[in-house]
């Protein structure tokens, strides 16, 4: 039985009437991906002020009273957390997917606009709850992002009372309100396609939102499940991941509990969590490097055998994280083998965006620059994943900077040149304006070099043996006194690239009211969301028909065509058909 | 096998569909997005338990796990009470087929009762479910003083919850059919509910069979495993 969509039925069921329902309560894709991005965007301005604090402190020792050894673990754990849940995972895929699916496959909404609504204020009770540990007795936790137990809910470890109960239920509602926003993004992709947008036609944006989503699906649930037990163990005294100890000299009603239980369990989620991060980043860099380069995706179907490979294998790796917790040497080799074998089809891509660029009409705008920014850090980061992917490795240089430089380089900043990439891409179909083009180009230039500033020296000072986590380091007679020179310097590049985000969010704020108007599609772009008969698109997106796909997402520079690209709900004319065919073998 | 079809498609080469050839696309299928979403909920909701029954092997292999079952003093070596739980569970379930069967052959009297049923029998459940937790307390057996118990409240609880967040759905499935008078989409509807209903019974079975193991199924289990 066919029914329609919310969004299809008569304008006065659902068109927002007021202020409340149009910018508050709204039911409307794109207004939920923005109250997601400006959240997600807020709490990573804190968490980039607390990775200022560290800084400060790590690289000008005891210079500052206000940053004492808790507030420097609470600083680093909160700054890991919020970068990578609530900042992360939810502008990419809360953000961006819910401003893309609907628009990039020809729908009006999401399937479940309704429960689009629930998953966002859900996941804006999970950040208020998680920034009410700031103020609560003792602070926020300071576990550490990875929260194992026993020491996070033990005495000793700051926010070890409220501080980490407040985490735990953060988590868990969050995990709600992903789950709810996941069901909705699946859902959608899979049910409210328009006509002639088969799977194999979406950008690849879809179909790295799409598989992250499965990822997050299948993989949150763990953190779920960790978070419950380990919550029971702090509030009733259960012994799921608590073992028998004695703790200030006094011997604890525990019983015999695997805290490796929990690192199981957490990493269960946690190395698909990569992935969720990374593989809309790895979508929409792929659509921001064809439009710009002018070239059709090099390999747009290994690209999507890619990611699905990708998202399953990044289910049998997670116990790479814990070569050091020690396991048999067998799953050791296992783990290591399995974590190697990703490399493959990580670099089919990266391999593919470089030959997408190959020969191809490079307009170097600052979407662009990003995206390329991103294929370096990427890369950067994905070879010392090599390293720490093999047992023999990663052991010395476990728990070093060597470890801190790889994944920031790898999840932290590479995804968010995607993030940069993408807004600068879609800023114009967000907004209706231009951003400042010099502004941009500053921002990226400073982001970019100054990252680079900052982790290439960490990698060295990881070699030397530099423990993460570590407060202050003393006197340790195996680190040269340079180092701390070396630590002073990343710090000042650290403050500098944090300023210089001012610049960022300086220009999308002003441009929002003094940028020139974009106009439609100015990248002269193919796919659907370019496309809409208003810019910004207007509520219902498509005006009174859906649009019709006849043709991928990448045709750019059709040989024998008129324009350099041809929209995909363009119609196919005979002689497009042909130079098509014959033009781009995959 | 259709997702590799789908995955093999060469998308770059065209469709020969000119302007006005394609059919006009009025949006999505609503009843197919809801299936497909209840679907994709089971899928986590299994998950969600297959890991927790997970952690429960890998636990049960410390020295300190006590199974509630096996030994004469074990609440669940005489597993009646949740055997009459289970009875209560699967009449709900039998009671929203038969709403459901109301439903599709257009006898709301018969889908009324059999919705009421099956909220009353899940409430009961729920109670009864209650009822053994004060059981076990009053017998010594607390969330703390052993893994098994302790597994033993959260995966009840946990399915509770997920019952209860059912009952919810159902609920306001009963008051739309009441409040906007649109029988016509009772039985999608009560379909979905009917088989998350279906859905809970088999979690719940799982859960019966796992916690009133002896020692030895659950170190076999275990060990099938590798823990």
């Amino acid at each position: 039985m066919q029914h329609a969509a919310i969004a299809d039925q008569p304008d006065e069921l659902h068109d927002p009437q007021s202020f409340i329902t149009k910018y508050i309560w709204s039911q409307d894709h794109k207004v939920i991906a923005i109250q997601y991005g400006l959240t997600a965007i807020f709490v990573g301005l804190i968490a980039l002020v607390l990775s200022g604090l560290m800084r400060l402190q790590l690289g000008f020792p005891g210079a500052f009273d206000f940053i004492d050894p808790s507030s420097y673990l609470q600083f680093v754990t909160m700054h890991g957390m919020i970068m990578v849940i609530y900042l992360l995972t939810a502008l990419l895929l809360g953000g961006f997917g819910n401003y893309m699916i609907p628009l990039m496959i020809g729908a009006r909404d999401m399937v479940f606009p309704y429960l689009n609504m629930l998953s966002y204020w859900t996941y804006l009770l999970s950040v208020v709850v998680l920034l009410a540990s700031f103020f609560a007795p003792g602070g926020p936790t300071g576990a550490g992002w990875t929260l194992y137990p026993p020491q996070a809910i033990l005495h000793g470890t700051p926010g070890y009372d409220w501080g980490i109960i407040l985490m735990l239920a953060s988590l868990a509602i969050f995990i709600i309100a992903f789950t709810m926003g996941g069901l909705n993004y699946v859902t959608t992709v899979l049910q409210a396609r328009t006509h002639g947008m088969t799977m194999m036609r979406m950008p690849l944006t879809i179909w790295g939102i799409f598989t992250a989503t499965v990822l997050g699906l299948l993989a949150f649930p763990a953190l779920l499940v960790s978070a419950i037990m380990m919550m029971l163990d702090k509030i009733l005294g259960t012994s799921f991941f608590m073992p028998a100890l004695v703790s200030l000299g006094e011997s604890l009603d525990y019983t015999g509990g695997s805290p490796v239980l929990f690192q199981h369990l957490f990493w269960f989620f946690g190395h698909p969590e990569v992935y969720i991060v990374a593989l809309p980043a790895f979508g929409m860099v792929s659509d921001v490097l064809a439009t710009h380069a002018r070239k059709n995706i090099f390999g747009y179907r290994m690209m999507v055998w890619a990611i699905v490979a990708i998202g399953g294998l990044s289910f049998i790796v997670w116990a790479h994280h814990m070569y050091v917790s020690g396991m048999h040497p067998a799953f050791g080799f296992f783990f290591a083998t399995t974590t190697l074998i990703i490399a493959i089809p990580t670099a089919i891509k990266v391999y593919n965006w470089v030959l997408t660029l190959w020969q191809g009409n490079i307009h170097l705008t600052v979407p662009m620059l990003f995206a390329i920014g991103f294929i370096f850090t990427f890369t950067h980061g994905g070879l010392t994943g090599l390293f720490l992917g093999n047992v023999v490795i990663d052991l010395p240089l476990s728990d070093t900077y060597f470890v801190v430089a790889h994944f920031h380089m790898v999840m932290g900043v590479s995804p968010i040149m995607v993030l940069f990439a993408a807004v600068y891409h879609w800023y114009p179909l967000i907004t209706g304006k231009m951003f400042n083009e010099t502004l941009g180009k500053a921002h990226f230039w400073l982001t970019f070099l100054g990252t680079y500033a900052i982790y290439l020296p960490m990698h060295y000072l990881g070699f030397l043996g530099v423990p993460r986590r570590y407060f202050a380091m003393g006197a340790t007679d195996f680190i040269p006194e340079s180092a701390q020179t070396l630590n002073a310097g990343i710090t000042v590049s650290a403050l500098i690239v944090g300023v210089s985000q001012l610049i960022f969010l300086y220009n999308i704020f002003w441009s929002m009211r003094h940028g020139k108007p974009a106009g439609h599609n100015p990248w002269e772009a193919t796919s659907l969301e370019w496309q809409t008969p208003n810019v910004p698109p207007r509520h219902g997106n498509w005006g009174p028909e859906l649009p019709i796909v006849y043709r991928w997402a990448y045709d750019y520079s059709v040989p024998g065509a008129k324009l350099d690209y041809i929209p995909q709900n363009h119609p196919v004319s005979e002689f497009e058909q042909t130079a098509g065919d014959h033009g781009e073998g995959q | 096998m259709k997702v590799l079809r789908v995955l093999r498609e060469k998308s770059w080469l065209h469709e020969p569909v000119a302007a006005g050839e394609a059919p006009l696309y009025a949006g999505p299928d609503t009843s197919a997005a809801a299936r497909t979403a209840l679907r994709f909920f089971m899928i986590v909701v299994s998950v969600l338990f297959f890991l927790f029954i997970i952690t429960f092997l890998s636990r049960s292999q410390y020295p300190d796990f006590e199974a509630l079952a096996g030994a004469p003093w074990q609440p669940f070596t005489d597993p009646s009470r949740l055997w009459f739980n289970t009875a209560i569970l699967a009449c709900s379930s039998l009671a929203m087929q038969l709403g459901l069967a109301g439903a599709r052959k257009q006898k709301f009297n018969i889908a009324v009762v059999g919705i009421s049923a099956a909220v009353f029998f899940s409430v009961l459940f729920l109670l009864a479910q209650l009822n053994l937790w004060q059981h076990l307390q009053s017998m010594g057996f607390y969330i703390n003083t052993n893994p098994a118990n302790s597994y033993f409240y959260v995966l009840t609880a946990i399915h509770g919850l997920h019952l209860a967040g059912g009952l919810a759905v159902l609920l306001n499935v009963v008051f739309r059919l009441w409040y906007y008078n649109s029988p016509d989409t009772l039985s999608a509807s009560l379909q979905l509910c009917t088989i998350y209903w279906h859905f809970l019974l088999g979690v719940w079975l799982v859960l019966f069979a796992l916690l009133t193991s002896q020692p030895d199924t659950i170190n076999a289990l275990a060990a099938m495993c590798g823990f």
